[in-house]
């Protein structure tokens, strides 16, 4: 029944975002990428893509940074494109996808008020996407109670902050704990508001999602081995959606190796898989701890691949939100090829420049 | 001459030439031991430099792996992780220590890179990236170290350089100065002492042979006397002998040699 009204309200921002899909950079427009000698070619190859002309205004001695500015600014005008003709509840999915990029935006906002960092210098580093009109509102404030009371006013996330976080949290609480807590919350409640739309969103947006935080469940465990994040504070930053939940994630609350996560994995062959793929490259070498730091890089690379993974097969059902959120994650993976190619060429590091995910 | 090369301004006395010996003493045992000054700090600045040449080749290779896996967090992490990390950053974790070293007298400042432990920020990128943070955190301190032991070796590169070239001109101005102008006075000295002594002596003769000849004039005038008084009676010679003992005793308390 759905698919009948579809088009109705949705039917031109799902063609245009297909058309945007199309645009996107093909294996061998990849190739010809990593051919390059120089970021001028680098160039050069780019304007023959949809990128069409965007670094034609640049100076001449480009630097990858002003590639990763410009891809980035791409891909918000697309958004915003979309977001300005977007009507209920598309709208409001597109709002949610925002607000992970708010998470960092705020993040970042509250460490510099409260180092006392120039305002003007922290808007201009936030993410664009995350931008929302009352943000420079945060820098106002002087001290703690002061700034969670005006991100709890100001801010879209305040559902986020009044569940998770008190006053005090925000002062002695490490931020990255913040964020991480933070973005369980969104993750939740994105994955809430996501069952409530029409039927195969839901279904598709359910795959993503449980996907996203089940990286970074085995991230966040990964990461926390030897730093001084105890267990209990580790357990309770894990989402309590994904495939992993529960059982996973409660043995990966009590992980202390990476071999205690390969087991917490074991039950999910697909996440067993990137264990077996980041193990069997590395049994050539001698084991120690570059072997490890090797397998994790791939363990990375791995995760990202499933996600692009993921997000393609989104495009293959019509009449469903879940293109949109793929779109712009397949986007951000684009971009951060891009950089790394132009990272590669830049560097001179030509033997690892094929280690980017490349979507089609 | 003796007078040709550059000499002391000194009177041509024995003490003076006692004094002149003493500093030309002085002067070798000086020369040999700043010569081997010398030699001691050419040999450690000859290791030096290799190893300033080792090191900038190092720096070259570390900095590149450093600046790479920084592109690798970019990958990962995606977007700016540098604010974080400036922000989380609280106590140094990286300090350089300097102490001195002395080479052959040569005091040069080495530098020490301390590393402590700190969890300031290693909860960076803990959703996403984290690992990668912490490697290209790991790389940059190596890459540190290297520049910290570079620039320790280039100090030292700088003031040896200089000392060896203060040792240099040093030995050169003993060896092609100071030595031959002590040379130059102790044989002009000498030589002036000759020339006095050839002096004294040409004088002594001159008075010796004045004095014989003045001896032999004595002696004619005398024999004339004696022939004159040949013809005078006997009693005569009798005081021409005591006269002639007299002249004997006379000429003996005027005769040096």
């Amino acid at each position: 029944m759905e698919a009948l009204f579809f088009n109705v309200d949705s039917g031109f921002l799902e063609a245009i975002v297909r058309g945007y899909r199309a645009g996107l950079l093909t294996t061998g427009q990849y190739h010809n990428l990593t051919q390059c000698d120089t970021l001028e070619d680098f160039r050069m190859q780019l304007s023959q893509t949809d990128y069409g002309n965007f670094l034609a205004n640049e100076p001449t001695p480009i630097t990858t940074s002003t590639i990763h500015a410009k891809a980035t600014q791409v891909l918000v005008d697309q958004f915003n494109y979309l977001r300005s003709n977007a009507v209920e509840p598309l709208s409001t999915f597109l709002e949610y996808m925002t607000y992970a990029y708010m998470i960092d935006n705020v993040i970042l906002l509250i460490t510099g008020t409260l180092h006392e960092r120039d305002t003007h210098e922290l808007l201009e580093r936030c993410h664009p996407l995350g931008v929302f009109d009352t943000m420079p509102a945060l820098c106002v404030a002087t001290n703690v109670e002061e700034l969670y009371h005006s991100v709890l006013v100001e801010t879209p996330l305040a559902p986020y902050f009044r569940d998770c976080l008190s006053a005090s949290d925000l002062d002695d609480l490490n931020i990255e704990l913040i964020r991480n807590t933070l973005y369980k919350a969104y993750l939740e409640d994105f994955h809430k508001f996501c069952s409530t739309l029409p039927d195969p969103t839901p279904e598709v947006m359910h795959q993503i999602l449980a996907f996203e935080a089940d990286r970074r469940t085995l991230n966040i465990t990964i990461n926390s081995f030897h730093s001084s994040l105890t267990k209990d504070q580790r357990a309770r930053l894990f989402p309590s959606i994904g495939r992993l939940f529960p059982e996973g994630n409660n043995a990966l609350a009590r992980a202390d190796d990476l071999e205690g996560v390969k087991n917490a994995c074991e039950y999910i062959a697909q996440y067993r898989a990137f264990f077996d793929t980041a193990a069997s490259q590395s049994n050539g070498n001698a084991p120690g701890m570059e072997d490890t730091d090797a397998a994790l890089t791939r363990l990375e690379n791995a995760f990202f691949a499933h996600e692009v993974h993921l997000n393609k097969l989104s495009f293959l059902q019509q009449f469903q939100y879940g293109v949109f959120y793929s779109f712009v994650k397949l986007k951000e993976q684009e971009i951060r090829s891009l950089t790394w190619i132009a990272e590669c060429i830049a560097q001179e590091a030509k033997d690892r420049v094929g280690d980017f995910v490349s979507i089609w | 001459m003796s007078g040709a090369g550059a000499r002391e301004a000194v009177f041509p006395t024995r003490m003076n030439l006692n004094i002149m010996q003493g500093r030309l003493k002085a002067a070798t045992t000086g020369h040999s031991l700043l010569s081997r000054k010398r030699d001691a700090l050419t040999t450690r600045f000859r290791g030096i430099l290799r190893k300033v040449d080792e090191a900038k080749r190092k720096m070259g290779r570390v900095m590149q792996l450093a600046s790479f896996s920084l592109a690798e967090v970019t990958y990962a992490a995606g977007g700016d992780i540098a604010y974080l990390v400036q922000e989380q950053a609280k106590t140094a974790t990286f300090k350089v220590k300097a102490k001195q070293e002395n080479v052959s007298g040569v005091m040069l400042p080495a530098f020490d890179a301390v590393r402590e432990g700190s969890t300031d920020f290693n909860l960076t990128g803990l959703g996403r990236g984290g690992q990668q943070i912490q490697k290209a955190r790991e790389v940059y301190a190596k890459a540190l170290e290297t520049l910290v032991e570079l620039a320790s070796l280039q100090t030292a590169f700088t003031i040896l350089d200089e000392v060896i070239r203060t040792t240099n001109r040093r030995v050169n101005a003993i060896e092609h100065v100071i030595m031959p102008k002590l040379d130059n006075t102790i044989k002009y000295i000498l030589s002036e002492l000759d020339e006095m002594d050839r002096e004294e002596f040409f004088r002594l003769k001159k008075v010796q042979g004045k004095k014989k000849r003045d001896a032999e004039a004595a002696e004619l005038v005398k024999q004339q006397l004696a022939a004159e008084r040949a013809d005078i009676p006997e009693e005569d010679t009798e005081t021409e002998e005591e006269h002639a003992l007299d002249l004997l005793a006379e000429k003996d308390a005027d005769v040096i040699f």
